[in-house]
């Protein structure tokens, strides 16, 4: 008995792995926590989207809570959470800035025109090194900054509405006290 | 119209599959002469049917059918032609049904290049094969139908991420995807074994050719997609342990860990269950790369589309397929023969440690890719697993299967003297270990880890010229020599190379980010570079901002480098061009960042000392794989095989002259 158990061990194995890999199907592997988190945000400057000859420098938005959503326009999952950035656009509360993920510049033009543009500005990160610099992992990724320019959260993922108002929105209201 | 005919094939294919699979497997088990020889056939039709979906899909690519939802999301018509082409497979559905055609072809070509085997054997390897189409277009037709229609139809189509489009990416997952799916063919031999229980050295010898075929493939996908992230990406390394990549490398270890094996099944009729255990492995780490890859449940840097219905399909898959195979297994090793004995110093020995060391490295970077899987399904945390952990856990186990290579030729079967390998090996070693104490300074600075791995790589330089010379003098000339020698060593001197470009890499490369004002200089490598500036200039189909920085080298002028920011008139689209002066001992690379402030730009030099001997290593370890396939033993034992059969035939009592005749013929050409 105790040599054919012998040769059960990789079937074993092997659907121990297959459990992990079942369990791993339902979570979220995106939810990883930032090594960025309450560290200073990346400076960066680069092109405008809307006018190329300009640049965008994040060292503008210094004093004030702001929200930087990275996007892009081949990406699914941005569509989906783009309506609930428009709506925050509108109400006001925190001005929200684009960063325009290795994407063309026509396409992201032509679904900001489409989509709603709720950004107050737009950078084009055309090569991805600004989304390097930020440990991007995938779009769509939204962070909140400080007022002392100190990423305070990051949300990866589309944001639900939700989790927008729940933890983005309150931690927004919060840092403006 | 053309798209209809495409999703039709393809549902033909897949009822062709069917009956591929069941009539030979039922055949050949009942032992129906008829039904055994449905599978070639009934595999060359489903080839066929294949084909024309793909040939449909192309079509539906080359004349811009926005009506076909997938090509509205990945083609658009202003893409060059080449790369309408390519993005048939820059998607989901497209690179599955590449996957399916793959496979259909490898079945072809067992189908019309096994007319040697034994047809029941061939029904059987056809009819598992057949299984695992079934699988995969059953995939296609469910889940994934690339022929799918987008009504009303888009006026253009959302384009090939442009990341995608690059001659490096028509090339680098075909040939991945013929690694991985040839791994199919060694599978459906091993099964084809256990299910006759004629698990013998003729089966490895059959199978050998094949595997080796697709490890050849696998290498050098897996070189050119590092080839080309460091090329055309930019990202300057040659290697990130990323999950994607993991899942590619995974395969490549255990198939060297099988080629390996089997060489020892065949020629000492020992290790049977372990190689098939190996081939059964090889198969499913292919399969786990897929679901890795497809299902998203890990991160990657490569953002491929996800969709767990597709995850839950292909992991149902491979539980189904790897998991029959290992019950299989089970039920069926225990009564395979043990092979002939052998002794604590022998090459069996040798070649034994080689495959545990494979496997040991293969399951730590299972689990270094599983980790923060496994660590987020038992709700202990989100990790990630970076190179740090691959890094220190990868390359000790890698230091003893490089001396094992210098080595394990020298060593004979069965039992070898350690004495003699002492006297044969000594000075061999001594000159690879002067070489490598004073190789490094040279290159000015002196670690010891260089040192080591250079130790190893020379090790296996100056052994593998050692057996030349030794073969020549026992023999007649290099033309004496078998081609499975020839790619052996061929193989072997690949890896001594790479590990030289990793080794230098490792120790000696800069990289320097600066920001340049013009007439500033900066000092990498040994080479100065001044930065004069920038001039626009018109390309064919851009405007290019270009870079001006002349290098120079004990105060002589080298060269000019032209790194360059460009803007593609008709997709506004700018990409960074780097100038890269390559060369046989170093790769100089140049690019341009963002402008700062007042004509000051943002400049990235690397000095990469020995780069391209990494992907010429890897060149010459698939080389040395062709050559191996090449060898007349294949040839010769088949072909004796056949004539033993027409006697077998001839006279019904001879009973099992073909297996004799075979290993004479290879005990003939072992000789010489």
């Amino acid at each position: 008995m105790v040599r054919y158990l012998k040769y059960l061990t990789p079937l074993v194995v092997f659907l121990v792995v297959v459990w992990f890999l079942g369990r791993g199907l339902y979570l979220n592997p995106r939810e990883v926590p930032s090594p960025l988190v309450d560290k200073p945000a990346p400076v960066f400057s680069v092109a405008d989207l809307h006018r190329p000859e300009r640049q965008f420098s994040s060292e503008k938005m210094m004093g004030q809570v702001w929200i930087l959503n990275v996007w892009a326009s081949w990406c699914r999952a941005c569509r989906d959470e783009h309506p609930l950035f428009v709506e925050l656009g509108r109400k006001n509360i925190v001005p929200i800035v684009g960063l325009n993920y290795k994407d063309q510049r026509g396409d992201a033009l032509e679904w900001l025109r489409a989509l709603g543009d709720p950004y107050v500005a737009s950078a084009y990160d055309v090569d991805g090194r600004v989304g390097m610099d930020f440990g991007v992992y995938g779009v769509p990724e939204t962070y909140v900054i400080d007022k002392q320019g100190i990423i305070r959260y990051k949300h990866i993922g589309p944001v639900t509405a939700k989790s927008l108002e729940t933890k983005v929105v309150a931690l927004v209201k919060e840092l403006q006290q | 119209m053309i798209p209809e005919i495409g999703h039709y094939a393809l549902i033909l294919a897949l009822s062709m599959a069917i009956i591929q699979s069941v009539l030979p497997l039922i055949g050949a088990q009942q032992a129906k002469a008829s039904w055994i020889a449905v599978a070639r056939p009934a595999a060359q039709g489903q080839f066929a049917f294949v084909l024309v979906a793909f040939g449909c899909l192309t079509y539906a690519f080359i004349t811009n059918d926005f009506s076909v939802q997938y090509a509205a999301s990945h083609s658009n018509s202003q893409l060059p032609i080449e790369y309408r082409i390519a993005a048939v497979w820059g998607g989901h559905e497209g690179s599955l049904l590449l996957w399916a055609l793959m496979l259909a072809g490898w079945t072809f070509a067992v189908s019309i290049l096994s007319k040697n085997l034994p047809d029941e054997m061939v029904a059987r390897v056809i009819g598992v094969l057949g299984l695992v189409s079934v699988g995969f277009l059953l995939f296609l037709l469910l889940t994934s139908n690339p022929f799918d229609r987008l009504i009303p139809a888009a006026l253009d189509g959302r384009d090939l991420n442009p990341l995608l489009q690059d001659p490096g990416l028509i090339i680098h997952p075909p040939m991945l995807y013929m690694g991985y799916v040839g791994f199919s063919v060694a599978f459906a031999f091993a099964i084809a074994a256990l299910l006759s229980g004629r698990l013998d050295a003729a089966w490895a010898r059959w199978s050998r050719p094949w595997t080796t075929a697709a490890w050849c493939f696998l290498t050098i996908g897996i070189a050119l997609g590092s080839w080309w992230a460091y090329y055309e990406l930019g990202w300057g390394g040659w290697w990130f342990w990323d999950p994607v990549e993991n899942a590619s490398f995974m395969p490549w270890l255990i198939g060297t860990a099988l080629i390996h094996s089997l060489a020892v099944t065949e020629k000492r009729g020992s290790f049977k269950n372990w190689t098939v255990l190996l081939a059964i492995i090889a198969f499913s780490m292919s399969l786990l790369g897929t679901f890795l890859v497809r299902s998203g449940v890990l991160t990657s840097v490569h953002a491929f589309a996800t969709d767990p219905a597709r995850g839950v399909y292909i992991l149902g898959f491979l539980a189904v397929t790897i998991g029959g195979s290992l019950f299989l297994y089970a039920v069926r090793a225990p009564s395979v023969s043990k092979g002939g004995e052998f002794s604590m110093l022998s090459r069996e020995t040798l070649l034994l440690s080689n495959n545990v060391l494979l496997v040991v490295a293969c399951g730590t970077v299972l689990l270094g890719t599983l980790y923060p899987l496994l660590l987020d399904a038992l709700d202990m945390g989100k990790i990630s697993v970076g190179p740090p952990y691959f890094n220190s856990v990868f390359v000790p186990l890698m230091m003893p299967l490089l001396f094992l290579i210098g080595l394990a030729p020298f060593v004979r079967w069965k039992k070898a003297n350690l004495g003699e390998l002492a006297r044969l090996l000594r000075w061999a070693f001594c000159v690879a270990l002067v070489v490598a104490l004073l190789l490094p300074f040279t290159m000015g600075e002196w670690h010891w880890m260089v040192s080591l791995s250079l130790l190893m790589a020379m090790w296996i330089i100056v052994t593998a010229m050692l057996g030349f010379i030794r073969r020549v003098k026992r023999g007649n000339g290099l033309k004496g020599i078998s081609m499975s020698y020839y790619g052996m060593q061929i193989g072997h001197l690949g890896m001594a190379v790479f590990v030289i470009g990793v080794a230098m890499i490792g120790g000696y490369q800069t990289e320097k980010d600066v920001r340049m004002e013009i007439g500033d200089v900066t000092s990498v490598g040994g080479y100065t570079f001044r930065f004069d500036g920038v001039v626009d200039q018109a390309g064919p189909n851009y405007q290019a901002t270009r870079g001006y920085i002349q290098v120079m080298k004990d105060g002589e002028n080298v060269m000019l480098m032209h790194p360059e920011k460009r803007i593609y008139n008709v997709q506004t689209m700018p990409m960074t061009e780097a100038a890269i002066d390559s060369g046989f001992t170093r790769d100089l690379y140049v690019s341009l960042g963002e402008p700062v402030s007042g004509g000051a730009w943002s400049v990235r030099i690397y000095h990469k000392p020995f780069v391209n001997w990494i992907w010429g290593g890897c060149a010459l370890m698939a080389l040395g794989g062709l050559f191996a396939i090449c060898d007349r033993r294949y040839r010769i034992a088949s072909r004796q095989r056949k004539e033993a059969e027409k006697r077998k035939m001839a006279t019904a009592n001879k009973g099992s002259s073909g297996d004799a005749t075979g290993t004479a013929a290879v005990a003939r050409e072992a000789k010489v």
